[in-house]
């Protein structure tokens, strides 16, 4: 790349949006000329990842400050479009508008934790993390407390948690790539990981910058036209954001006719795994506050303790970027997040409103089953209808659907052409390769950089320490997919797990890490290694039926693994020693903004 | 009280206020989820509803953008600021 590629920078990424526009055109001229509805999907699938290979091929680099940290040189927008794409998973693509669609006010929490923590990333860690110049997460912890037994164990809750969302990511990137290329999902994985390694392998964080940059305007795009398409189409509004209150309420209305039946055990046994009918009111207040606010809390902090977002802010230019750019970031994050209620909103009335041509509570069971989007979705296992009362018409209670499916089908249920369904796969690809992306890096750069570098041989040249850094990006991708391949939790539940692992662990030593200078390295010992214990034994308890208490349930035992983190780190500070006079000039320094950061240029 | 104690006692009060408005949004409110869901909120939307779709995520955004501006004139304040433009 030349030196004024920086300053280009809207007009290469102008370009890409209208070349990436014009090939979605070209596909639905290809489908109006016959094209057939696989060659489409692969197109679209195989066309993105070619473009985000290249990119990755183009930003390869032998310099560690390229490789760790983009050079320090991304401008504040494109960084937060960037973390956008680092942040915004598979699971909030495929899974988010489905949960909404099924859980209503409950399952909003998650909107709200997942931007809210954002607040505390600007205010409490990024522009100081920014200042300190580290490379990697426990290079902060490390340097800050002092120690190798303290960067190891942040690197220990940085592998738990980011590992625990890397294979749920994996994993969707296999489920889009089986789908839209039509092999087994066990082969679909391995295929989706080396499209991942494309973009990391050879320019690090560089090659992950400019990757997610593109992916970012892949999937917004995919995610918001056909938001706006359906909802111009069913004559709802032409810009839903605004408009969907008669649509909303109109659900209301029509959950008091339909009511909600509670189905007996027994019936329930013959839905397929997975799926599920509606059975939450849409709009109502149907959690209790605490319930709400515990998972709210559990996400925000989560949010600002995961390293693969915290180290996107190390590649920002100057301290003020860093904090102009979560800013953006979360800009970036608003434009999908608050469309994801609305995509929930039409789905749910295109199927549930009678006198909408697309509604199908209240027809007859046997013309549902004969409709082609219903047969095609009942094949892939993510729809199902039964005449539980056996009255021959389909009630509300006797139509079942896969989360994922709001987001992939409703599409094809609003009379969209196809064209739209693989625009929105290549959109799931790269929601979840992205993350995937970030996470891998994180992973990798912590244990080349902190383990290898800093603790094993300080004295390795940067081209062994890349070559390390490679090889383990390698290794932990294959892991991370031969755990993916066995399908062992379902893409959401191990998502939130890794923000709990994570707040348990690493939440407090981070902040009280800049907050308070009294904090020393025995205390930032037992806030990891006691905050991460507790919170494990406390997950893997209720796990095992037991109770629990104060209505942490196993979403959120990040609350109860922070607080034992903040107690055992204040009280174990309190009677060891206070830091050295060089640590405490240090948090002084990392305090403002102008001067030298703290961690020279390596 | 010496340039950099002043400073960092400027910084601490601007977090303050922008976790004050930071609660509200993401944890206030919501203790009165019930009973704010029967008024009306902005675009016709049940009020609740509003803030968990838009509202809330929307004022995080605002309140990034006001904090950091508000930090930079701490620092061009007390001279910490860097130097350069981004």
């Amino acid at each position: 790349m030349k030196g004024n590629f920086i300053d280009n920078l809207p007009k290469v990424y102008g370009i890409y949006t209208g070349g990436f526009l014009a090939f979605i055109i070209i596909m639905a001229i290809g489908e109006q000329m016959g094209m057939t509805s696989k060659a489409i999907g692969i197109c679209f699938v195989a066309f993105t990842v070619a473009i985000y290979a290249i990119i990755g091929w183009l930003s390869r680099t032998a310099q560690a400050d390229a490789y760790y940290v983009a050079g320090r040189q991304v401008p504040t927008v494109f960084n937060g479009m960037a973390t956008a794409a680092d942040w915004m998973s598979g699971a909030s693509f495929v899974a988010m508008a489905g949960g909404i669609y099924f859980k209503g006010y409950g399952y909003m929490a998650l909107l709200v934790g997942w931007t809210g923590g954002y607040v505390l990333v600007a205010t409490l860690l990024a522009p100081y993390l920014r200042k300190f110049g580290c490379y990697t997460v426990p290079d902060f912890i490390g340097t800050r407390y002092g120690g190798n037994l303290t960067r190891f164990l942040a690197v220990v809750v940085l592998t738990v948690a980011s590992f625990t969302y890397v294979t749920a990511q994996i994993n969707a990137t296999g489920t889009i790539a089986s789908v839209a290329l039509d092999i087994p999902f066990q082969y679909a994985v391995y295929v989706g990981l080396v499209s991942i390694l494309l973009c990391s392998m050879l320019g690090g964080m560089r090659g992950v910058t400019w990757t997610q940059v593109a992916q970012y305007i892949v999937l917004i795009i995919a995610y918001l036209l056909p938001v706006f398409w359906i909802s111009n189409k069913i004559g709802a509004g032409f810009f839903p954001h605004f408009m969907l209150a008669d649509e909303v309420a109109r659900i209301g209305e029509l959950e008091q006719q339909f009511g909600f039946v509670k189905n007996s055990a027994a019936d329930l046994a013959n839905v397929p795994k997975g799926l599920a009918g509606i059975t939450k009111a849409h709009s109502a207040v149907n959690a209790t506050p605490w319930a709400f606010i515990s998972l709210a809390l559990a996400m925000m902090m989560g949010t600002a303790s995961l390293p693969h977002v915290m180290m996107r802010y190390f590649t920002t230019p100057s301290v003020k970027a860093a904090r102009k750019s979560v800013g953006w970031s979360l800009f970036f994050i608003f434009l999908l997040y608050s469309s994801a209620p609305m995509l929930a909103t039409l789905s749910k009335l295109s199927l549930m409103d009678p006198s909408l041509p697309t509604g199908i509570i209240g027809k007859s069971i046997a013309d549902v089953q004969a409709i082609d989007w219903y047969q095609n979705w009942n094949a892939a296992n993510l729809m199902f209808v039964s005449d539980f009362n056996g009255n021959g018409t389909l009630e509300l209670n006797e139509f079942f659907m896969g989360g994922k499916a709001v987001v992939l089908a409703t599409p094809e249920i609003a009379g969209l052409p196809y064209v739209i369904s693989g625009l929105v796969a290549a959109g799931g690809m790269a929601a979840a390769m992205s993350t995937a992306d970030g996470l891998i890096l994180a992973i990798a750069n912590a244990i080349s950089h902190d383990v290898y570098y800093k603790i094993i041989d300080s004295k390795a040249e940067t081209a062994k320490r890349l070559v390390v850094a490679r090889v383990l990006l390698v290794v932990i991708g294959f892991a991370g997919a031969t755990i993916a391949a066995m399908e062992i939790q379902g893409i959401l539940g191990s998502v939130i797990w890794a923000f709990d692992f994570a707040m348990s662990g690493l939440f407090f030593p981070l902040v009280l890490g800049v907050w308070w200078k009294r904090a020393n390295r025995e205390g930032a010992i037992a806030g990891m290694a006691l905050g991460l214990l507790s919170g494990m034994g406390y997950l893997i308890w209720v796990r095992n039926g037991g109770s629990g208490f104060l209505g942490i349930t196993q979403l959120t035992f990040g609350i109860f693994g922070s607080a034992v983190s903040l107690v055992s780190m204040v009280v174990v500070s309190l009677i060891t020693s206070e830091p050295n006079a060089a640590t405490q000039r240090m948090v002084d320094e990392v305090r403002i903004p102008s001067g030298r950061s703290i961690i020279g240029k390596q | 009280m010496s340039k950099q104690a002043q400073h960092w006692e400027k910084t601490r009060g601007l977090l303050m206020v922008t976790l004050a408005i930071w609660f509200v949004f993401s944890i206030g409110i919501f203790l009165f989820g019930a009973e704010m869901n029967s008024t009306t909120g902005p675009f016709g939307y049940p009020l609740t509803y509003w803030f968990t779709c838009q509202g809330s995520l929307g004022i995080f955004v605002i309140l990034i953008f006001w904090f950091a501006n508000r930090q930079e004139k701490i620092d061009e304040e007390f001279g910490f600021s860097e130097r350069g433009d981004d």
